[in-house]
């Protein structure tokens, strides 16, 4: 087993040792990983022999080109001056930071963010514990109702968020056709043309599209409740709602905080549904941190990169919030 | 610790489940025959209102994606027509799209996009996700932690970095930009969800299968692999529909139309003048309706692998 090997000393885990890892393990000293501490091995032979490398040296590879690279690219790209064409004309310090900060549109797009990520994600969460409630009773047909919840979440939401932008089409759109059958509305109305009224309807498509993966973690949640403690509230005398408020939501925490903490990177980053309904217009008043973002890339690509640094701290500090999260609910 | 596979432990084949039941299953099933008396009696009023109310929201979420079938299916004239359903259908909409735009081209990019996406998050994920689940090297919970934040970035956060980094790698507009890009993006769902699968499946079956002259590639290939195939399905139909579905970097990293995938494609067709919205939903339904029905066949698995590493 690896004790016997020559003992190596070099530690696997270290990023410089990744380079030449993966490529090709072939040159590798056989007995790559320390031998020093048996037992770290929990089952001897083959794995073993060569180290982590050749197994997970490819996925950090990946990993490093496609996710690490682009966040160290990002920060470097907002404190550069860059030319339309994309050439690197110098360095720009902390202007373009400045001149985003200076952009009249900028607190309103700030505010805005906010407004979108709390009110869809709060829409979502509070809407999905009533439909994971209604989905786990039994009755006939659950298994297809219960597919047919699949679709949004399955199809792309662009298409999705083009399939509402076409039923709200002021002439032909099926969406004001009801509307005005229905009486709700006297004329058909250009409904994404103005901010009042496009935000609320692209909340509605965003908590359309979040529905499914919510309802589906927070009915994986109540599975994993025994049916005894039901019975033995029910025993004890509890009412429905006391039921729901004493036994299902507090161990449905875990589930709910999850769906809650992913659900808030999802929306926040969400930008086909905006892109594809407004374009974030008319000018940046339906647009979102990440819209904006892309707007600004066709004009000054530094700028947007600032923005993006500006976005990716608040994605962070949400992953943090995540990890936080997860050894909360496993702690507990 | 954050990063620690058996917390996923529900995902796991039951059949050769060595640790304690999975939790999910086990009350599941109790639950189930707790609740049984009252099941699915539709001449129950409360059983019939649950019903009721399900099958009208079932229709509500489908109804979007019929309309786009409708639409798909109209004739150019009866487009802005107020009508709720056209007088005749245009079947022929649904062949004629691809010979009217670069969506042909665009159909073959995502093809290729996701499909090879697909190859390499399993070649990729495999290897590791066996040895995550089956040695405990140095380093470990550090690369689980690593695939767990990849996981919660998504390509718009890092959009303007990827667009500048294969900016100066000149690698914009190529199908294989996509593809790695796309793979990454993947990766944390897979080996979360195949090191759950093969940590469950016990060692000593590999070792068994050793010991009967099989080397240990071998016992991988003939016992793990087909044991964790449920995980293996799961992690390619989510990676390729996941793919499928990209558009965000299909729209930064591809400016030439015919090299951009299928959803940057259709969004395209708005840009033009007059949009010829039977076509664009013709080209969306052959788009849509495949996924959504590959997506039934893993939706039990996909919300353990999502929220995977973080509920018990």
């Amino acid at each position: 087993m690896a004790s016997e090997r020559p003992v190596s000393t070099r530690a696997p885990s270290q990023p410089d040792d990744r380079r030449d890892g993966p490529g090709r393990p072939g040159r590798r000293v056989p007995g790559g990983r320390p031998g020093g501490r048996p037992g770290r091995i929990r089952r001897g032979g083959g794995p073993g022999r060569l180290g982590p490398l050749p197994w997970i040296g490819p996925a950090v590879l990946l990993i490093l080109v496609v996710v690490v690279w682009p966040i160290v690219e990002l920060v470097r790209t907002s404190f550069l001056e860059i030319s339309v064409a994309g050439f690197i004309r110098g360095s720009a310090g902390t202007e373009k930071y400045r001149k985003l900060f200076d952009e009249p549109q900028f607190g309103q797009v700030l505010v805005w963010t906010v407004v979108w990520t709390v009110v869809v994600v709060g829409v979502t969460v509070v809407l999905s514990l009533g439909l994971a409630q209604l989905f786990n009773q039994r009755f006939p047909g659950r298994r297809v109702t219960r597919w047919a919840l699949i679709a949004p979440w399955a199809a792309s939401v662009l298409m999705t968020a083009i399939g509402f932008r076409w039923m709200l089409d002021q002439t032909a759109g099926v969406l004001n056709t009801l509307m005005v059958d229905l009486g709700l509305i006297d004329a058909p109305r250009d409904w994404l043309g103005s901010p009042g009224t496009a935000w609320p309807w692209m909340m509605f498509v965003a908590v359309f599209v979040s529905l499914p993966f919510t309802t589906y973690t927070l009915l994986a949640g109540l599975q994993t409740i025994p049916a005894d403690l039901y019975e033995a509230a029910r025993i004890d005398g509890a009412g429905a709602r006391q039921v729901y408020r004493r036994v299902t939501l507090p161990l449905l925490r875990p589930a709910l905080l999850v769906s809650l903490v992913i659900n808030l990177i999802n929306v926040f980053n969400s930008f086909p549904i905006i892109w594809a309904m407004t374009q974030g217009g008319p000018g940046s008043e339906t647009a979102t941190t990440t819209v904006f973002m892309f707007q600004l890339k066709s004009t000054d690509i530094a700028e947007s990169a600032a923005m993006s640094v500006i976005n990716f701290a608040m994605v962070v500090v949400l992953v943090l919030v995540f990890l936080r999260v997860s050894r909360w609910n496993r702690e507990s | 610790m954050a990063a620690n596979p058996r917390a996923s432990r529900t995902t796991g084949p039951r059949r050769v489940a060595s640790g304690p039941p999975a939790p999910g299953g086990e009350t599941r099933g109790r639950r189930g025959s707790a609740l049984r008396v009252r099941a699915g009696r539709l001449r129950e009023p409360r059983t019939l209102a649950v019903a009721v109310s399900a099958w009208l929201l079932a229709a509500l979420f489908l109804a979007p994606y019929l309309e786009m079938v409708v639409t798909a299916l109209r004739p150019a004239g009866e487009l802005r027509d107020r009508g709720y359903l056209p007088d005749r259908l245009e079947w022929s909409n649904l062949v004629d799209v691809w010979r009217e735009s670069t969506l042909a081209d665009n159909l073959q990019v995502s093809l290729v996009v996701a499909g090879g996406a697909t190859v390499l998050v399993l070649l990729v994920s495999l290897p590791a996700a066996y040895y995550t689940a089956r040695v405990r090297y140095r380093g470990r919970k550090l690369f689980l932690l690593l695939v767990l934040v990849t996981q919660m970035f998504q390509p718009t956060a890092l959009l303007v970095g990827l667009y500048r980094e294969f900016h100066q790698l000149e690698m914009l507009n190529s199908v294989w930009t996509l593809v790695l890009c796309n793979a990454a993006f993947n990766l944390a769902f897979a080996v979360w969800i195949l090191t759950a699968y093969i940590a469950s499946i016990p060692a000593e079956l590999e070792e068994a299968a050793m010991v009967d002259g099989t080397g240990r590639l071998g016992a991988m290939a003939r016992v793990t692999l087909p044991l964790a195939l449920p995980g293996v399905v799961t992690a390619v139909i989510f990676t390729f529909i996941t793919s499928w579905n990209e558009f965000v970097m299909g729209l930064t990293l591809s400016t030439e139309p015919a090299k951009q995938p299928l959803t940057v494609g259709i969004n395209n067709f708005i840009g033009n003048y007059t949009v010829q919205w039977n076509y664009l939903f013709a080209a969306s339904v052959v788009a849509i309706v495949p996924v959504i029905i590959l997506f039934a066949f893993i939706e039990r698995h996909v919300v353990s692998g999502l929220t995977a590493g973080s509920v018990k």
